[in-house]
């Protein structure tokens, strides 16, 4: 009995000391040689008690599939121009290429596509006379791989975006199909952030139609072309506003093209205000084909369009050869920094939508912790005070037990790294109230045996093996709710989830272990006759 | 020796009392289908989590008036919008069904406004939650799953660890519960959000516990039971046996709660008034409904 007595005993105080050793970091720096042999890791507190950003973006599929469908058809459309097949009509329908040609260059047709498009699939064909129109679509199994591709490609360039943009341990994860979980703690300037990742950052050049200004004006605008909005932002007050512009549809140059993109300072028009701009430079490709564009097209105005926002347009005034550009739109250094950090790491495959943001201020952050630690100290000393007054010596075996069940509960989230929220907070403090109900019905057991005038030390054992049956039915039913909580709860609810879970699972341990083993040892020691109790 | 006791010896005739209890029940129940029906109509106060919608937490460095505060938005094209101040404070949350689109973003239209509108009072964000709609309908459908799941699983326990019987009877409790404590939430007005479902969901785990304290007991008295007959004063016997306990363990529940309730702040406030409600129905139904069915269910079978 009593070695049993010291090896529980042994039991008890190796996991206080764990526990304690790992709590250490919330309390006190160690110093020095210390420093090295002490764990260092601090309870993770979750977005709600940090601040912070908790964003759920979703990429648009539909958008993304017409994008890719008229990429097919634009490359296809060149491919036929190239090879020289005289097509009579081409189009789009859904998520398939429509092409009508003449029977006899079909064959002509079928080998373009069996070399340079294996991954269209025919699908039906209608003759009329001597046309035929052909229907080329993308296979399921191709439009699959492309979703899936997309939302990786996504993820890959919000993280990017993140990581040069500065925040210090960011979560980026897909969830589901289409949607990505972005958590941003302690970030200072949420709407900056939010822009930064809402943007597709699609950028194009396009030539402005001078020539039709007019005309669109009065509402009819021709064919291949287009009408945007131009962004023009006053130096001064920073207000930006906007005008229509005319522009051919189609873009000369895109961002895909692009190499590098940085802020500069440009000299401007003198020392003070010098403007910044985003200089971006081209690859080989994008290079020749800007000194084509350019040497064809000087005098005309060349539009910088933005996610179809125009930014500038102006005028070429010579041919530009090396590859280089720049990017002005009276930018404040935020701006032209996350300009230069979008266009860098490239447009997102198709629009995101900010489905769900949750913004945490640091403020109510440190409210909410100093609420909750507060609340949690009063529920405490309310419990201590009462089992104390209640069941006199033995509650205060319950409070021993019920600190006990704090350290560890605290011990296990830090050594797991769970994340601690203030739903958790509420979680630790109602598993206190919960937790101490466990020596309750222990205590109530033993008193009913002592009534029937069993020794102290039958009425003991008799008490615990006797309610541990109704304890563990009590709390079962508790963590089966905070599992379905686990499993289909958010961030917050999680730590509720966690807090409770685990708290009750642990008092299963420090009550029996715990006070019954202050219990055996007084009863050992002491064979009392009457129990404080 | 000598014990210190909240009751002491009592012959309370809980069978009794079932008609008179039962009756209460019977209002408080219909009451929570009617605030069920409403919840499913979306008529209830929902919170932004389930309907879509933004919720923005402000505070105000001077004093401002909820009146102020309500006539700059609502003359400024926010006509859909909810102002609640925290009392004491200047502090006031900002709800409307408005989300973001990809031309306007709720937070910063109504930050113009203010801008515009309240030039001279300087206040701080202190948190905003935009939901869009689909992402609403999910995060209710997942409430619902979770509801369903847990009593499911709570159900399955109980019949597993006692019998049929009493597992039946103490899922009606369970039910009665969580339905009480809707009801009384919506009569109240107060607002619906995930923190309240999982207090639905703790309660529901949490008013088991005692129940269960009571059916181990009826239970434990039921195997030494000699004649039929006295199926009610058995059932009686148990719960005054029992009844120290069932008060005490809901008592340190109670009292942890109502630290929580009254330093917890803003945010915890309404989830601490849904588990002190639910911890005193789930008390009061262990006693007054899932003991009483039981002796309805036996007494019918003989």
């Amino acid at each position: 009995m009593l070695k049993s007595l010291k090896l529980r005993f042994i039991l008890i105080l190796v996991f206080l000391v764990i526990f304690i050793v790992f709590l250490l970091p919330n309390a006190y720096e160690p110093e020095g040689e210390l420093k090295k042999y002490l764990p260092s890791s601090k309870i993770h507190l979750g977005l709600d008690l940090k601040g912070g950003m908790d964003l759920l973006l979703e990429l648009d599929m539909v958008k993304l599939m017409e994008n890719m469908v008229g990429r097919k058809f634009n490359a296809l459309k060149d491919a036929m121009i190239t090879d020289g097949i005289r097509f009579l009509g081409l189009d789009k329908k859904d998520y398939s290429v429509l092409v009508t040609i003449r029977s006899d260059q079909r064959e002509k047709l079928d080998n373009l596509i069996g070399n340079k498009f294996p991954e269209l699939k025919a699908g039906d064909s209608k003759v009329e006379g001597d046309t035929v129109q052909l229907e080329f679509l993308l296979p399921e199994k191709e439009l699959s791989t492309i979703k899936d591709n997309a939302v990786h490609q996504a993820l890959e360039t919000i993280r990017n975006r993140i990581d040069q943009f500065g925040v210090s341990e960011p979560v980026i994860v897909q969830q589901g199909a289409n949607q990505i979980v972005v958590q941003l703690p302690g970030i200072k300037d949420p709407q900056r952030a939010l822009k930064l990742l809402g943007e597709t950052a699609q950028l194009e050049f396009k030539l402005v139609d001078e020539e039709n200004m007019s005309k669109a004006q009065a509402g009819q605008i021709p064919d291949g072309d287009e009408l945007l909005m131009e962004r023009r932002k006053n130096r001064d007050t920073g207000v930006a506003t906007t005008s229509p512009i005319l522009l051919k549809k189609q873009s000369v140059l895109t961002g895909d093209l692009l190499t590098d993109a940085r802020v500069q300072y440009g000299s401007g028009r003198g020392g003070i205000g010098s403007e910044i701009a985003v200089g971006i430079e081209f690859n080989k490709e994008g290079g020749e084909r800007f000194d084509k564009v350019t040497a064809e097209n000087v005098e005309k105005r060349l539009a910088i369009v933005l996610d179809n926002v125009v930014y500038s347009a102006p005028q070429i005034r010579q041919r530009i050869s090396g590859g280089k550009a720049q990017i002005t739109g009276n930018f404040t250094v935020d701006e032209a920094t996350d300009l230069a950090n979008v266009l860098r790491n490239g447009a997102l495959p198709a629009p995101v939508k900010v489905v769900h943001n949750l913004t945490i201020g640091p403020a109510l952050g440190q409210d909410s912790i100093r609420m909750g630690m507060q609340a949690a100290i009063l529920g405490v000393i309310l419990v201590i005070i009462f089992m104390i007054f209640y069941y006199k010596l033995s509650g205060i075996v319950a409070d021993i037990a019920l600190f006990l069940n704090l350290i560890y509960l605290l011990g296990v989230f830090n050594i797991f790294n769970f994340t601690m929220t203030l739903p958790g907070i509420a979680g630790i403090i109602l598993t206190m109230g919960i937790g101490v109900d466990t020596n309750v019905i222990i205590f109530e057991r033993i008193r009913e045996e002592l009534r029937l005038g069993k020794t102290v030390r039958a009425a003991i054992d008799t008490g615990y093996s006797r309610a541990w049956l109704t304890i563990i039915d009590a709390h079962v039913t508790t963590l089966i709710t905070t599992a379905v909580l686990f499993i289909f709860g958010t961030g917050p609810i999680q730590g509720f989830a966690l807090t409770l879970g685990i708290g009750i699972v642990i008092n299963l341990f420090t009550a029996v272990f715990g006070s019954k083993l202050i219990f055996d040892w007084v009863v050992i020691k002491y064979k009392p006759r009457s129990l404080s109790i | 020796m000598e014990f210190r006791e909240i009751v002491k010896d009592t012959k309370i005739d809980f069978i009794g009392m079932r008609n008179k209890t039962f009756v209460l029940s019977t209002v408080l129940v219909l009451l929570g289908i009617v605030g069920f029906i409403m919840v499913s109509m979306g008529k209830a106060n929902l919170s932004e989590d389930f309907t879509g919608g933004t919720n923005l937490l402000i505070s105000f460095r001077q004093s401002v008036g909820i009146g102020e505060v309500r006539d700059a938005l609502m003359n400024n094209g926010m006509h859909d919008v909810q102002i609640q101040q925290v009392s004491g404070t200047n502090e006031f949350f900002i709800k409307t069904k408005l989300t973001d689109t990809k031309e306007e973003k709720v937070i910063e239209k109504i930050q113009q406004i203010f801008a515009a509108h309240l030039q001279d009072k300087k206040y701080d964000l202190l948190s905003s939650n935009m939901v869009g709609p689909a992402v609403g309908k999910t995060l209710k459908n997942h409430a619902i799953i979770a509801i369903v799941l847990s009593l499911i699983g709570i159900i399955i326990y109980i019949a597993w660890r006692f019998n049929f019987v009493f597992g039946v009877a103490a899922t009606i409790a369970t039910f009665h519960d969580v339905l009480v404590l809707l009801g009384l939430f919506f009569v109240l007005g107060r607002e619906m959000n995930i923190l309240f479902i999982t207090a639905l969901l703790t309660i529901a785990g949490y008013s088991l516990t005692d129940t269960v304290v009571v059916y181990d007991r009826i239970r434990e008295n039921m195997a030494k039971m000699k004649a039929k007959s006295d199926l009610g004063a058995v059932i009686n016997n148990s719960i005054n046996e029992v009844l120290s306990r069932t008060i005490i363990t809901s008592m340190t529940v109670v009292l942890v709660i109502a630290a929580l309730l009254v330093l917890g702040g803003k945010v915890l406030f309404d989830f601490s008034l849904a588990l002190l409600i639910g911890v005193l129905i789930g008390t009061y139904s262990s006693i007054f409904v899932a003991s009483p069915l039981i002796y309805l269910w036996r007494k019918k079978l003989r």
